[in-house]
C-alpha cells in the first residue's frame, strides 16, 4: 500500500524541483503527443527547446523572447500576489484589453500631435484601464460577497466584445479602407512603444517585466502588506487576529493585477502589435496563469517560468513552419505542463510511504 | 405575436435550444458541487464534449452516436480533474483552470479536419397533433429530444438529492466528508462518480452545441457556456428547480440578443452579444446583494480536499 502523509510545512526542495519535473514529464508526453500526430517527436521537442535558442536563425528569435515573455512576466506577477491570498483573478485577459483599449483610445484621440509626454501618459492610461477594470470584481466582492472568479472571467468576454466594436466601430482607422482595426500606432513617433535596444525585442514593457518582478519581491519579502498576504492565504482565521482587513486585501491584489495586466496590454498594443483589431488578444491573461503556477507564485520563478512559456510560444510556431504542427498542439502542451506541476505538487505538501503501517 | 418587431412564439421556442447547453452543463455541475467539488473546467469539458460530439456524429453518421460520444468524452475529462483533485490532492480552483485551459487547447487541435463540415442532423420529437396546437405546439413541442431530455435530466437531478438514498448519501460526503468518512461512506469514490456524471452532462451540452444549436464546429465555440454554467450553480443557490430558471433567463437573453440582431436594431452587434455575459454579472450581485449570508447555501464541504488521515 503507498500512503501519504501530510507533511507540517511544505517541503522546501521539492517546491522547487516540481516544476522542473513537471517540465520534463511534459517533454515526454508531449513527444507522445507528437508522435501521435505522426510527427517525428524528439525533433519536435528538440525544435521548440532548442532551436530558438541556438538554431540556425536564433538571432531573431532570441529578440521574440522577451517579446512574448514581457507580457506574461507582468501579467504573472501580479496576478501571483493575489493567488497568494486566495483571491482568484482569471480574468487578466479582460484587464489586457481595457488597459490597450485605453492606451491606444488616448493616443488616437489626440492623433496626430507629437509630444515627447504623450507616451508616459499612455502608459498611465493604460494602468489606470486595467487597474478599473479589476476593480468590478474587488468591488463586488467587497459589497456584495459576489464570487471574484466569475465575475473577472464574465468581465473577459465583454472587454473581448467591447474591444471588437473599438475595432469595427470608434477606433476604426478612417484612411484604412473600409478594413477593421484602428491606425497602427507603430507609424506614429510620439506614441510607439519602440525596441530600447535593437535586436533584443526589449521594449519597454519588458523593463516594466523587470521592475515589477523585483517591485514584487520587495513588497512580498519586505513590507507589512506581503506579510499580511501570506498569512490571508496561509491562515485566514490567524489573519483575521493579526488584524488583516479582507475586504483591503481584495482591493489590493485585483486592484495590483489589473493594472499590471492593462499595463501588458498598453505595451503590446503600442509595440510590437501596433493596432487595436478584433483579435488582438492572444490569450496572455490566461496563460499567464499557468506561468505563475510554474513560477510558484514568486517573483523570481515567475521570471524563469514566463521565458520558458515564451520559449514554448516561439518553438511552437517554429514547429508549425518546419514541422508542420498544428498552432493548437502548444496550447495542449501548455495545458498539460499546468497538470503535471498541479500533480506532481503532492511531493511538496505530503510524504509518500510504502507500507502499511502508520508512521 | 409580434411586440416592436420580434416575435414572441418564435423567441419563447427559441430559448428552449438557447437553454439547453448551459442547462445540461449546470445540472452536472450542480451534482459535482453537491458532492464538495469545485469543478472550474466546466468550459474545458463542455468544448471537449462539443469537438468529440460533433467528430462522432460525423464519422458515424449518427447524432445519437454523436452525443454519447461528446458525454463519454466530458466525462473522461472528468475524471482527470477527479484524479488529480480527488487522488493528487491538488488545488481544485487551479486543476479546474488547468482543465479548460487544456481543453481549449486539445479541442481546437482535434477540431482542425472537421472545420467547415455539416453535421447530420437531428430530427424533430414527431408530436403529430399536439405540435398544431397554436402558440404553445410551437414553443413546447416542436424540438429535438435533447431538449427534452435536459428537463428530464434536470427532474430527476431535483428527484435524486430530494428523495433518494444515493442522493442523500451525495449530500452527507458535500456536507461533511470527514463525518461521511466516519459513517463508512466511501469519500473519493462518491465523488469521481458524482464528477464524472457532472462532465458527461457538460460534455453532452458541448455535442449540442455543435450538433444541434449551430450547428457546425468552430473553435472557442463554447464561448463562455461553461462559466456561465457554473455561475447558474451559484444563482440557483444549489437547487435543481432554480438551475432551470437560471438557465432559462439566460437563454432568455440569448435569444432576444439574436432576434434584436435579426430585427435590425441599431445596435452594434458586438454590444447585444455582450448582454448574456452583463446580465450573468448583474443577477450575480443582485443575488449575493439578496443573501449577505448565501455562503450558507453552498456545500459545507465545497472545495475543501479530503484526505482519510487528517
Amino acid at each position: 500500500m503507498i500512503r501519504l502523509i501530510r507533511r507540517p510545512t511544505p517541503s522546501k526542495f521539492w517546491s522547487w524541483t516540481t516544476p522542473i519535473l513537471a517540465v520534463v514529464a511534459t517533454m515526454i508526453a508531449g513527444g507522445l503527443l507528437f508522435a501521435l500526430l505522426g510527427k517525428p517527436p524528439v525533433e519536435a521537442i528538440r525544435t521548440i527547446f532548442w532551436e530558438p535558442l541556438f538554431g540556425d536563425n536564433a538571432d531573431y528569435f532570441r529578440g521574440q523572447l522577451l517579446v512574448k515573455a514581457g507580457p506574461l512576466i507582468l501579467i504573472a506577477s501580479g496576478l501571483a500576489v493575489g493567488f497568494r491570498a486566495g483571491i482568484w483573478n482569471i480574468g487578466a485577459e479582460g484587464q489586457y484589453i481595457m488597459g490597450a483599449i485605453c492606451g491606444a483610445g488616448l493616443a488616437l484621440a489626440v492623433y496626430p500631435a507629437e509630444s515627447p509626454w504623450l507616451f508616459p501618459a499612455m502608459v498611465i492610461a493604460g494602468a489606470i484601464g486595467g487597474f478599473l477594470w479589476g476593480m468590478i470584481p474587488a468591488l463586488l466582492k467587497v459589497w456584495f460577497g459576489t464570487n471574484e472568479i466569475l465575475v473577472s472571467l464574465m468581465l473577459v468576454y465583454v472587454a473581448q466584445n467591447l474591444l471588437a466594436y473599438m475595432a469595427f466601430g470608434p477606433m476604426k482607422n478612417p484612411q484604412g479602407m473600409g478594413f477593421p482595426g484602428s491606425r497602427n500606432l507603430q507609424q506614429y513617433p510620439s506614441a510607439f512603444n519602440e525596441e530600447l535596444i535593437p535586436g533584443t525585442g526589449a521594449h519597454w514593457g519588458v523593463l516594466a517585466a523587470l521592475v515589477a518582478v523585483i517591485a514584487i519581491y520587495v513588497l512580498m519579502q519586505r513590507h507589512i502588506m506581503g506579510f499580511r498576504i501570506r498569512v490571508a492565504g496561509e491562515a485566514p482565521r490567524a489573519a483575521r487576529f493579526a488584524g488583516v482587513v479582507p475586504a483591503r486585501l481584495v482591493v489590493f491584489c485585483l486592484g495590483l493585477s489589473g493594472a499590471l495586466a492593462g499595463l501588458a496590454g498598453m505595451f503590446e498594443v503600442s509595440g510590437p502589435s501596433g493596432q487595436i483589431t478584433d483579435g488582438f488578444n492572444a490569450g496572455y491573461g490566461f496563460t499567464a496563469i499557468i506561468v505563475a503556477f510554474l513560477g510558484r507564485l514568486h517573483p523570481v520563478g515567475i521570471l524563469l517560468a514566463g521565458l520558458l512559456m515564451a520559449l514554448t510560444y516561439i518553438g511552437g510556431d517554429m514547429a508549425q513552419m518546419m514541422l508542420n504542427l498544428p498552432s493548437a498542439a502548444i496550447q495542449v502542451f501548455q495545458g498539460m505542463l499546468l497538470f503535471f506541476l498541479l500533480g506532481f505538487d503532492l511531493l511538496t505538501n505530503y510524504r509518500v510511504r510504502l507500507g502499511g503501517a502508520r508512521a | 405575436m409580434i411586440v416592436g418587431g420580434i416575435d414572441v412564439v418564435t423567441l419563447i421556442s427559441m430559448l428552449m435550444v438557447a437553454s439547453t447547453p448551459v442547462l445540461l452543463a449546470a445540472t452536472g455541475e450542480l451534482v459535482a458541487e453537491k458532492s464538495g467539488v469545485l469543478n472550474l473546467g466546466v468550459e474545458g469539458m463542455m468544448i471537449v464534449g462539443a469537438v468529440a460530439g460533433f467528430a462522432a456524429a460525423v464519422t458515424t453518421g449518427s447524432p445519437v452516436l454523436g452525443f454519447a460520444g461528446g458525454a463519454l468524452a466530458g466525462a473522461a475529462m472528468a475524471a482527470l480533474f477527479a484524479l488529480l483533485t480527488q487522488v493528487f490532492l491538488s488545488n481544485q480552483t487551479a486543476t479546474g483552470l488547468a482543465l479548460t485551459l487544456f481543453g481549449l487547447g486539445l479541442s481546437a487541435l482535434v477540431g482542425k479536419p472537421f472545420e467547415g463540415v455539416r453535421p447530420p442532423p437531428t430530427g424533430k420529437v414527431p408530436f403529430g397533433p399536439l405540435s398544431d396546437i397554436p402558440m404553445l405546439g410551437r414553443i413546447l413541442f416542436s424540438h429535438d429530444w435533447v431538449v427534452y431530455l435536459s428537463l428530464a435530466l434536470v427532474a430527476a437531478v431535483w428527484g435524486m438529492l430530494k428523495y433518494s438514498r444515493a442522493g442523500l448519501i451525495l449530500r452527507a460526503v458535500g456536507e461533511n466528508h470527514d463525518a461521511a468518512h466516519a459513517l463508512g461512506y466511501r469519500v473519493i469514490a462518491v465523488r469521481f462518480a458524482a464528477l464524472a456524471f457532472g462532465g458527461a452532462l457538460a460534455g453532452l451540452g458541448g455535442a449540442y452545441l455543435s450538433l444541434i444549436r449551430v450547428p457546425q464546429w468552430t473553435e472557442g465555440m463554447t464561448a463562455g457556456a461553461g462559466w456561465i454554467a457554473l455561475a447558474i450553480v451559484v444563482f440557483a443557490s444549489w437547487r435543481a428547480g432554480r438551475v432551470l430558471i437560471g438557465a432559462y433567463l439566460f437563454g432568455g437573453i440569448t435569444a432576444l440578443q439574436l432576434q434584436l440582431q435579426a430585427a435590425g436594431y441599431a445596435i452594434p452587434v458586438h454590444l447585444l452579444t455582450m448582454a448574456p455575459y452583463v446580465l450573468t454579472i448583474v443577477v450575480l450581485v443582485v443575488l449575493s446583494a439578496l443573501h449577505r449570508h448565501g455562503a450558507q447555501a453552498a456545500p459545507a464541504a465545497l472545495g475543501r480536499s479530503f484526505h482519510a488521515s487528517n
